[in-house]
């Protein structure tokens, strides 16, 4: 069982590392990154079976407990269902104009089936409305949270003002008045929003890239000599 | 009065902010008026990436539109990905769409149908446009569409094979494209298609992404990203840069018409783009309208008299919320800090 569950996902784990790893440098072995990238993208589309199915088993789980907040599981488990039999069942498509006797030549996504309705009348609005409300949340957290207790929170907080007045039209309302081709014309508060964000945000996140690029590194060629094998759910 | 405000309810803030966007919502939508935009170097970058795409080769630029966000960030995406299409078509470039979101295609359908349906009927879906829909793979779909691109897309959405869509000759991989476009949500998006695309193939690639996202891409630029919009400003910017530019361009194109020099032109159709309401005037007493066509004339005053069309005004449209919403966050957290320091003078809690 050894060979099954620990050495040939090794095995395949190190094949494929090297195989994207050489391709990246050598153009001859193009074709063969192109062949492991096919291999993902196919695997890639199971996950989303696999995803399913996990869904439907967690949240079966919690109905069938009635564990708390199981009402929930019940919706989120109705709308899947009810989104995948309007998809795959392609319920009240219109036949493609290339094929009008083919009752269910269009498009499932296309206006006026049953998922196109789901997608503009449920799905649109309550994603929209889930990022809509992060606004309220975060002017509640600005009151009561972004407080001047030290150098660097009042560090923070004259970028925030800088960002927040210079990416609107208060900036130019409140430094319009600085000529922009002057020698002062860089204090205008839009032309700051751009300093701050084009000088101190890009070197601060440059060193923060790099440094992750290593861990990255670092990581994958653990993960690929086998000495990581923590993907593989061992626990060592 | 400073305890009162400390023990503030959250929904007096929940109110104010809902006031604060809500309200400019309301008066802009009766008005029309928007608020003056003035282009950062960023937004003109990429502006101008669109504008020359394709110049180098001799040929109609070939721009690979990835629209990679869904509904949550599309009121901050969607106006620059409406530009991007606008001032495609309206260069004559050939545009090719996919998405690596599952919900993608549908913001592709969304921009298609606002900006070619409606404003550009006469492009020709296969020969000028084409969309290749949604892949699984994330990166992985980047990395094989570098070394071929009939691997990944076998058909487009409508289920055509690529070999049978005229604009598909000559497309084998990314390297056959001119310029990448991509509007980016999070993952997959912006980093993955610099990384694996537009460094490893060199190939020129300019990017509008979400607020949240941008200060993380702001290292890729000018290198590896040519042009960069950032949240719902950028996308304002853009897109007064667009219709600017077209109105230039319609000015310009009604004075060469109207039988007046292309040297002539160039400079008064500006002045015209930035102040139309002296065509009028222009027309009827200039020494240099007299020697023009009145059709010509004709087509100055409809120029400056039209309106754009709602659509191409959304970013700008959904600045005027964002000022108040944003003035009313400086507000409560000066506010905030009065509470702060008042409580820790008088010995209260910090």
């Amino acid at each position: 069982m050894q060979v099954l569950t620990r050495s040939i996902p090794l095995l395949i784990t190190g094949l494929a590392g090297l195989v994207m790893i050489l391709s990246a440098f050598f153009p001859y072995t193009s074709d063969w990154g192109k062949t492991a990238g096919q291999f993902f993208n196919i695997l890639a589309a199971f996950a989303f079976v696999l995803g399913g199915g996990n869904l439907l088993k967690i949240h079966l789980k919690k109905v069938s407990d009635q564990s708390e907040g199981w009402g929930y599981s019940g919706v989120i488990l109705v709308c899947f269902i009810a989104t995948l039999v309007v998809g795959l069942g392609k319920i009240g498509v219109y036949p493609s104009a290339d094929h009008p006797n083919v009752r269910l030549s269009g498009e499932t996504q296309g206006t006026g089936s049953a998922f196109w309705w789901a997608y503009e009348y449920v799905f649109k609005p309550l994603t929209a409305t889930m990022f809509s409300m992060l606004a309220f949340y975060v002017a509640s957290a600005a009151f009561r949270a972004f407080r001047a207790k030290n150098f660097e929170a009042i560090l923070l907080l004259g970028t925030a003002f800088i960002i927040l007045l210079g990416r609107t039209f208060a900036g130019v309302l409140v430094t319009g008045w600085i000529d922009p081709e002057g020698p002062f014309g860089g204090l205008r508060l839009e032309e700051l929003s751009v300093y701050v964000m084009q000088v101190f945000n890009t070197a601060g996140n440059r060193a923060i890239m790099i440094g992750i690029a290593l861990g990255i590194a670092s990581t994958s060629l653990k993960i690929l000599l086998g000495i990581d094998r923590s993907f593989l759910g061992s626990g060592d | 009065m400073i305890n009162l405000l400390s023990n503030l309810d959250r929904r007096w803030i929940f109110l104010a902010m809902g006031l604060c966007v809500g309200i400019p919502i309301l008066v802009i939508g009766i008005t029309g008026k928007t608020l003056p935009e003035t282009p950062t170097p960023l937004a003109e970058a990429f502006f101008n990436e669109v504008d020359v795409a394709g110049e180098s080769k001799g040929r109609r630029g070939h721009l690979l539109m990835a629209f990679d966000y869904d509904p949550a960030s599309a009121g901050e995406l969607s106006p620059m990905a409406i530009s991007a299409v606008h001032q495609a078509a309206q260069r004559g470039h050939r545009m090719y769409f996919i998405s690596l979101w599952p919900v993608g295609p549908r913001m592709i359908d969304e921009s298609i149908s606002k900006v070619i349906d409606r404003h550009y009927p006469d492009l020709v879906y296969g020969e000028d446009y084409v969309n290749l829909g949604f892949k699984a793979g994330n990166e992985q779909v980047i990395k094989v569409m570098g070394v071929d691109l009939t691997t990944e897309f076998r058909t487009d959405t409508k289920g055509t094979p690529l070999a049978e869509i005229p604009m598909m000759k000559g497309i084998t991989s990314l390297e056959d494209f001119d310029l990448i476009v991509e509007v980016s949500a999070g993952y997959p998006g912006t980093k993955e298609w610099v990384l694996y695309a537009a460094t490893q193939y060199e190939i020129p690639m300019v990017s509008g992404m979400t607020g949240v996202q941008a200060p993380l891409m702001y290292p890729y630029y000018p290198g590896q990203l040519k042009g960069l919009l950032g949240a719902i400003k950028g996308a304002a910017e853009y897109e007064s840069l667009v219709n600017d530019w077209i109105l230039d361009d319609g000015f310009r194109t009604a004075l060469i018409e109207g039988g007046m020099s292309e040297e002539d032109a160039g400079p008064l159709a500006e002045e015209f783009a930035r102040d139309p309401g002296q065509v009028s005037t222009w027309v009827e007493g200039a020494q240099a309208a007299a020697d023009l066509t009145p059709e010509s004339k004709a087509k100055l005053i409809d120029l400056a008299t039209g309106t754009i069309p709602g659509e191409f005004l959304e970013g700008q449209r959904r600045m005027g919320p964002q000022l108040f919403a944003h003035l009313l966050m400086v507000l409560l957290i000066i506010l905030g800090n009065v509470i702060f320091f008042a409580q820790r003078r008088s010995g209260g809690r910090s």
